[in-house]
């Protein structure tokens, strides 16, 4: 009996044990693993460490799409409160166009240029990317289509 | 026609009403002519839903615009395949097929389930009577699809072209089929706890029930997922996306269920914890079609947002996971607890799964949910994506794979782990030199790279060996146990097959992920590039004009080191002007089991245009591993012993051998 229920214990030892090793990763990758969003605007009073990845969502500024040799583009992303030069490498999305919303993940270098690794356009015309049209109607600058 | 659509959906709210409150009452009361409504008044609800859809897909097939749901979703030069898949690539017609699909369920157990207890019966019918009412309202009073709009405008909105894809004609069908599917493992538990009893044979009614949700289910995310892959142009097979999650949660829980029932059947334990799992399983699928519809989330699958939809899915959410979780509470104690096992034991890899499974799909939950909660209450915005995923559930899968080979190989309460080691002696040996040869002579493979690979190899081998040892393979004579394979019972083969399919999965997971290559140049017509042992030529862009949208395609020519031309590759840049959108027609060639990805870019000045080449080593065993899973689960499905009356026809059958003989 002594030895059912020692063995009992133990399963519930290890079974907990699992549980908290679980739970402890979740967290840890919770907060070394999840990105943060910012507008141009927040940059310059956010503290952003080297190196961090962050989301950074704006609007696409007018003019400022400059390709470079094969697939390197610029273009700069602003929100009416400020603006950011990204750099990027690769293909961008079908809907990705001026003046309108978008979201980049990546870098920001040491010169103040978001370096993207990633630029996700919204999906339809009708569509604006979430968290650029909540913070947009939060500056007041949000202009329905 | 559209009026008789709006009006059999009325009816079908009431009768959802009728549904649940007669039987209710009768199971409660004993009153057997109540109890007895449930059945026809469930085949009536599905057909009144059944005639409620095809009034709307004939909205949609002769492009009635005086319906605002049709003007807002299709387009008079549509091709009809997608008029009729665009009934349900909107909000409203896709909730539709949601109770379409709810009522299909509800009239199957009203046929299937004529030899269950009289009161569970009722009490199951009831629930799904509950269900498909709180879901009808929400239709009715949210998203009517049959709302008029007057006058009527002479041409529609047009589809998303995204979803203008055969795509939409399978997987949102498959999808719910599996979701919804998890209603009747639901109820069942609801009524369980209602009555206050439970036992091995309640374990083996919800079986099947689960087993097909579970196969619509992974159809359902198989296809999304591959759909995915060759439309959007990105060339990834999965995102983490917290749509993708949504279906993903569901499909953990409802494969931990699978296999706790299997031992609640055969040893009458873990029936509290099951029936906590059949809870979780529909709660999770009513939590995706929570964040899929309310529009809280950022997605290709978030149509139209309206905060009045979010509220009420929000309430039913609450209502029914609340209501169920209570019950559970309240009543679980005076269910009697089942026996206990040794930890070495066949129960024993099965309780180790669900620890696996049920971890897996916290993980995923708080991944999902997090970003949502944060948001709500600091206002911080944060995303939370693969790397996440990566780092939480992939140490969860792998101990988790690597055990599944034993778990079959173990005997029911007290097992031998030894003897089943010395039995995966073959597939360990293989699955180690497969990882030595893929270290070895693959390019740019990396320990990680090849442990996946290996840890493929043995899932795969491990399922051959299950049913080798099975058939008695290596104690018998060839001939015996070939004879013994034969005759084993078919849910001995689904387990084998379906394990044999996660194998199938992993590698092409581990392939795609870890020996991937990328390509993104600039090419003229006529250049070529080298990519992974081809050579792909250029030949040029030619304008193309579809039914409605036109495009450029790029054609691209596959060819050997030598320079034979093998395939052509057709990569489009399309452009629908309904909605001013342009899409990405991805050029896939499949070679063997790999494939060669190609996307266009943007022209850049000079004449040449942006490339994006990708070769995708095994990728399409991720897809053909879960046909494979499907195949298995179906098999085990056909089983005689899991189908319900499935004695009682036998007894039949030998009545009328004897009568004949």
């Amino acid at each position: 009996m002594m030895k059912r229920k020692r063995k009992r214990l133990t399963i519930i030892a290890g079974g907990l044990t699992f549980l908290g090793a679980a739970a402890g990763l979740t967290f840890y990758a919770l907060g070394e693993k999840s990105s943060y969003f910012y507008m141009p605007a927040d940059l310059t009073t956010a503290s952003i460490a080297p190196g961090q990845r962050i989301r950074l969502g704006g609007l696409v500024e007018e003019g400022s799409v400059e390709r470079g040799s094969g697939t390197r583009v610029a273009f700069g992303v602003e929100d009416g409160a400020g603006k950011v030069k990204v750099v990027y490498d690769g293909i961008l999305p079908d809907l990705f166009r001026e003046g309108q919303g978008v979201v980049t993940e990546g870098t920001l270098g040491g010169d103040g240029v978001f370096v993207a690794d990633s630029v996700l356009a919204k999906h339809d015309e009708t569509y604006m990317p979430k968290e650029v049209a909540d913070s947009l109607k939060a500056q007041g600058v949000w202009q329905p289509e | 026609m559209v009026e008789t659509g709006h009006f059999a959906l009325v009816l079908a709210f009431a009768l959802s009403l009728v549904q649940f409150v007669l039987p209710l009452v009768g199971a409660r009361t004993g009153d057997a002519r109540l109890m007895a409504t449930a059945g026809p008044v469930a085949v009536t609800g599905f057909a009144m839903t059944a005639i409620s859809f095809a009034a709307l897909t004939v909205a949609y097939m002769l492009s009635d615009f005086s319906v605002l749901n049709v003007v807002e979703n299709s387009h008079s030069q549509k091709p009809m395949l997608y008029k009729i898949t665009g009934t349900w690539g909107n909000h409203e017609g896709s909730m539709l097929l949601w109770v379409l699909i709810l009522t299909f369920f509800g009239a199957l157990v009203a046929s299937f389930g004529r030899n269950l207890p009289a009161t569970l019966r009722a009490n199951v019918l009831a629930i799904q009577g509950l269900i498909g009412s709180a879901f009808f309202l929400f239709i009715i009073a949210t998203s009517n699809p049959f709302v008029r709009v007057s006058p009527a405008p002479i041409e529609g909105q047009d589809l998303n072209p995204i979803l203008q894809d055969v795509g939409l004609a399978i997987h949102p069908p498959l999808l719910y089929l599996g979701y919804v599917g998890f209603s009747v493992c639901f109820s069942f538990a609801i009524a369980a706890l209602i009555e206050g009893r439970i036992d091995a044979a309640w374990a083996r009614w919800v079986r099947p029930w689960t087993l097909a949700a579970w196969i619509f289910l992974t159809g359902g995310i198989a296809m999304g997922s591959y759909w995915a892959y060759y439309e959007l142009g990105w060339g990834g097979f999965w995102f983490w996306d917290p749509v993708e999650n949504a279906s993903f949660m569901p499909w953990l829980a409802g494969t931990a269920l699978l296999h706790s029932a299997i031992v609640m059947e055969r040893r009458s334990a873990l029936k509290i914890w099951t029936l906590l799992l059949a809870i979780m399983a529909f709660s999770l699928s009513l939590l995706g079609t929570f964040l899929v519809r309310s529009g809280v989330l950022t997605s290709v699958h978030a149509f139209a947002t309206d905060p009045a939809r979010g509220v009420f899915i929000l309430m039913i959410l609450v209502f029914f996971i609340g209501g169920a979780l209570m019950l559970f509470a309240w009543r679980a104690q005076t269910l009697t607890p089942g026996g206990i096992f040794a930890p070495i034991s066949r129960e024993g890899a099965l309780v180790l799964n669900n620890l696996f499974l049920s971890t897996a799909v916290t993980t995923v939950l708080v991944g999902t949910l997090y970003p949502l909660v944060l948001e709500s209450i600091t206002g911080e915005k944060i995303s939370v994506g693969e790397p996440f995923f990566n780092l939480t559930f992939g140490p969860l899968m792998v101990p988790l794979l690597l055990a599944v080979p034993f778990g079959p190989l173990l005997a029911w309460k007290r097992a031998d782990l030894w003897a089943a080691s010395q039995r995966l002696v073959f597939a360990f040996g293989g699955a180690v030199l497969v990882m030595l040869v893929t270290y070895s002579f693959v390019d740019r493979a990396s320990v990680l790279a090849a442990f996946g690979i290996g840890l493929g190899t043995w899932l795969v081998l491990g399922a051959i060996t299950d049913l080798a040892t099975k058939s008695g393979l290596g104690s018998v004579s060839p001939g015996i146990a070939l004879r013994r394979f034969a005759g084993l019972p078919r849910s001995a083969y689904g387990t084998a097959l379906a394990h044999l399919g996660v194998g199938l999965t992993t590698l092409g997971v581990v392939g795609v992920m870890s020996l991937q290559t990328e390509h993104i140049l600039t090419m003229k017509p006529g250049e070529s590039v080298p990519v992974a042992g081809y050579e792909i030529r250029f030949e040029g862009l030619q304008p193309y004009r579809g039914p409605n949208y036109t495009e450029d395609q790029g054609r691209f020519l596959l060819m050997d080191s030598s320079g034979r031309t093998l395939t052509e590759i057709v990569s489009a840049k399309r452009f629908y002007p309904a909605r001013q959108m342009p899409t990405t027609e991805a050029g896939i060639a499949t070679r063997g089991v790999s494939q060669v990805y190609v996307a266009l870019g943007d022209a850049v000045d000079g004449g040449g245009i942006v490339v994006r080449i990708w070769w995708k080593p095994l990728v399409t065993l991720i897809w053909l591993g879960c046909v494979v899973m499907m195949v298995g689960g179906s098999l085990s499905l056909l089983d005689r012993r899991l189908r319900i009356g499935a004695p009682a026809k036998r007894r039949k059958r030998l009545a009328a051998a004897e009568a004949t003989a």
